[in-house]
């Protein structure tokens, strides 16, 4: 198994801009990282102990990441200020916009709402990570390839921005697996069939957990048609 | 975020012993938790996580119905061939609720005990009862569009934001709890939940130190399952109004009827009165007006939320031309 220190948060331009100038100020001070997965300075009573730093192992993207961590720290500040994977972005904070989507042994959630000590010893998948597994399915030889969604998501230009595509595609990658499994939705018409067809009705609706402010839906929906018509 | 400590439960009594200590939350999916503690509008000194506990199965009882376990995730309920066969109402309740990644997430216990969405519940610069007893309801005389009309108080209008708490009481489900000492007690779901009265902090029947270990249903009754939530948008909002309904028809007659609303009251809303008014009543206008009628005595909006009287009156009706189609 191979275990990963916490990855040095590198000081750059990007992440003082994301940080706030108060709690860039505290690491140029020297203050430990996990001050900063905790929020603002100051969120905390100053009069306070700081909290009991908890050992937690991670298994993000095949790989054992050994932390130690505010209980305060969420799996997606974890992933982002602990182990510098930024791929999964961090829109609302609070569940509702889906940019934050990772899977958990397979099944996709908002990283945003859940604390990484919650997750001890399981297993994670980031935009990181399926990109990873493109590597792994379809290319021996192991030159850079895209996972199919991300493909897609090309091809179909599912995005403006690009600010929730990493949620969306591996939203996208928790869903298929889902209707795979037969799993309906609220628009299933029939719930008792036991393997509701994937329509573009179907596809929005189970979508909906991951919001695209540059209204790139419609190509959202073909990229991942595409994907779900493709035998896997 | 306030500090915390964090233990993990190892077991039921554990967990039990836990939610007696002051200060004390359970958390499970975390899923509304997390959220409010972000805000710091809960501000626990330790939380005590049970999601390793073995609760998160789903298993046929004796007479017919269901055990589902208080950490079964909605997504999975949502998705069990039992549940979506034979309380197709509760699988489309669960379904019309928040997001899949969040139904991923949240568990049967979660789900019964999530907190209002009431946006002066959420703000700590507004009073509010809930949040802070005595202090006042901002809602009352301010923006309270998705508020409650039903079984609200001078004291809070909040409403209950569970689809799934809906289903369940039209369903008779019983909410099965443990304490810390292991005695066991069934509440049904009618009393799980409380009205707001001179205690809208006070919101369910448990007691410090109770902690919810399954969901228990009856065996299906008979009939025509719906669940219908209007919203403002098609997906991943809260109701405005939601109506969950069983209804059995024969020969014409409507036999026996259900009803239960989402959206409009400060708990999840049944009226036995609409209900028997449509026992043995033909299906049409007169009798769906009447069991609406029925359904929503005492209904009183605080401006904003007016709408929701005929909206739920409109729901009602369209639900039973549905339910009674032949």
């Amino acid at each position: 198994m191979d275990q990963h220190e916490a990855t040095p948060l590198h000081l750059t331009r990007r992440s003082v801009l994301e940080a706030g100038t108060a709690a860039a100020a505290a690491l140029l001070a020297g203050t430990p990282q996990a001050a900063l997965a905790a929020g603002p300075p100051g969120a905390a009573p100053a009069a306070a102990a700081p909290a009991a730093i908890m050992e937690v192992t991670l298994q993000i993207n095949g790989t054992a990441h050994a932390l130690s961590l505010d209980p305060r720290t969420t799996l997606l500040d974890a992933l982002r200020e602990h182990l510098a994977l930024t791929g999964s972005k961090k829109g609302c904070d609070h569940g509702q916009c889906g940019a934050c989507t990772v899977l958990l042994d397979g099944r996709r959630i908002n990283a945003c709402l859940t604390l990484a000590v919650m997750h001890d010893g399981q297993a994670i998948t980031t935009i990181e990570g399926l990109a990873g597994e493109g590597l792994a399915a379809q290319n021996p030889a192991n030159t850079p390839t895209l996972h199919p969604l991300q493909a897609a998501f090309v091809e179909h230009d599912g995005f403006q921005c690009g600010y929730c595509t990493s949620g969306q595609i591996c939203s996208a990658a928790g869903m298929l697996a889902e209707s795979r499994a037969g799993m309906p939705s609220y628009v299933t018409a029939d719930l008792a069939e036991a393997q509701p067809a994937l329509t573009d009705a179907e596809i929005r609706e189970r979508m909906s957990g991951n919001i695209c402010r540059c209204a790139a839906y419609p190509n959202i929906v073909a990229a991942i048609r595409q994907v779900a018509g493709t035998p896997s | 975020m306030r500090e915390f400590t964090y233990e993990r439960a190892t077991s039921v009594a554990q967990a039990a012993a836990g939610a007696a200590r002051p200060g004390t939350r359970i958390i499970a999916g975390g899923t509304n938790l997390l959220d409010l503690m972000k805000l710091q509008v809960e501000t626990p000194r330790q939380l005590v996580d049970i999601n390793r506990l073995p609760l998160d199965r789903i298993e046929d009882t004796h007479d017919g119905g269901l055990r589902i376990g208080a950490l079964v995730r909605n997504s999975d309920l949502a998705a069990d061939q039992r549940v979506r066969q034979r309380y197709a109402v509760l699988s489309r309740a669960l379904l019309s609720g928040a997001s899949p990644q969040l139904r991923n997430k949240a568990t049967t216990g979660g789900n019964l005990l999530q907190r209002t969405r009431c946006s002066y519940f959420y703000d700590l610069a507004m009073p509010c009862n809930k949040r802070s007893p005595g202090s006042g309801c901002a809602a009352l005389g301010g923006l309270n569009r998705m508020h409650a009309v039903l079984g609200t108080s001078d004291q809070c209008i909040a409403t209950n934001p569970s689809d799934m708490a809906v289903a369940l009481r039209a369903l008779d489900a019983t909410v099965e709890t443990t304490d810390a000492a292991g005695k066991p007690r069934a509440i049904p779901i009618a009393d799980f939940h409380l009205l707001p009265g001179q205690t809208p902090q006070i919101e369910t029947a448990l007691k410090p130190g109770e902690i919810i270990t399954a969901v228990a249903l009856p065996p299906p009754p008979a009939g025509v399952q719906i669940y219908r939530k209007v919203r403002d948008r098609a997906s991943y909002a809260f109701a405005l109004v939601s109506v969950a309904a069983i209804v059995d028809s024969v020969g014409g007659r409507i036999r026996a009827a259900r009803l239960a609303f989402g959206g409009v009251a400060t708990k999840p809303w049944r009226v036995p009165a609409a209900e028997q008014s449509l026992a043995g009543a033909q299906p049409g206008a007169t009798a769906f007006e009447a069991a609406a009628t029925a359904a929503l005595e005492g209904a009183s909006g605080h401006g904003d939320n007016d709408f929701k009287i005929p909206l739920a009156r409109r729901t009602l009706h369209a639900v039973l031309t549905q339910a009674t189609r032949t």
